[in-house]
């Protein structure tokens, strides 16, 4: 497996380009020959903290590198941070708008979708300052 | 059965994405918010949902979906249709409610050997 680190920009709020670079990710990981199944599970990763910075963060950063025997994506924004992240990892908890729920947003199984479906997660978040979320998935 | 066959087996309009259209259905799955689709829906599905903006056509991209049928009459934003074409993701619509048109994929054998 070649290696490959890659960084995009997502923009707070942007819902027209929502989901791009995750598709990006999708079609690059597929290139590289990355099984389907370790495709499918980084392409849910990718889009839940894509979105996540979509509708609650500020300026994301979107870092995705892939070695020999993982994937690692690296989500960051300079949003408000997450207040308590034991309950944001909670089945159901959402602090979605009414207009995203709306939309059919805010099930509250964004952090849980993620976590299900990655090896490790680290989630770093301080109040005011933004919140990086690192997903690490192994390839073999 | 291909995706282009629900046309006719369902009763749905082709609203966007035709070049899709050769995609294989083998699966289905009902849902309207977008991260239960995201955990649950089996790839190369028809998803049954009221949801017509564009988001759903990453969401159909990234999990596999063969074709989106918008139900109870749904229409989806042009910006929809715009991506759907891109992406190939064929979106079609019923008048019917999702427990129909799921019946209906049913009868059709559709689904029927999952669990």
């Amino acid at each position: 497996m070649a290696e490959l680190e890659k960084t995009y920009t997502v923009k707070p709020r942007d819902f027209i380009r929502a989901g791009e670079v995750s598709i990006q990710i999708q079609s690059l990981l597929k290139s590289m020959g990355v099984t389907p199944d370790i495709v499918r599970r980084a392409s849910v990763c990718a889009y839940e903290s894509e979105m996540n910075i979509v509708m609650y963060g500020g300026e994301g950063t979107f870092t995705l590198r892939v070695d020999q025997d993982m994937i690692m994506i690296r989500a960051c924004d300079d949003g408000p941070g997450i207040d308590d992240i034991e309950l944001a990892f909670q089945e159901g908890y959402s602090t979605a708008t009414p207009e995203y729920r709306e939309i059919g947003f805010g099930a509250g199984m964004g952090l849980p979708n993620i976590k299900k479906n990655s090896d490790e997660i680290q989630v770093e978040s301080h109040k005011g300052e933004g919140t990086c979320l690192v997903i690490y998935i192994k390839i073999n | 059965m291909k995706a282009g066959e629900l046309i006719e087996k369902l009763q749905v309009e082709l609203s966007a994405g035709a070049t899709g259209l050769d995609n294989t259905v083998d699966n289905a799955y009902c849902g309207d918010l977008l991260s239960d689709v995201m955990a649950h829906a089996p790839q190369g599905s028809v998803w049954l949902t009221i949801q017509g903006h564009q988001n759903i056509v990453a969401v159909a991209v990234l999990k596999e979906i063969a074709a989106i049928i918008l139900v109870n009459g749904r229409i989806p934003d042009d910006d929809t249709r715009t991506k759907a074409d891109e992406e190939g993701i064929p979106v079609l619509l019923s008048q019917d409610t999702s427990y129909q048109v799921a019946g209906q994929l049913f009868k059709h054998g559709i689904g029927t050997d999952c669990g």
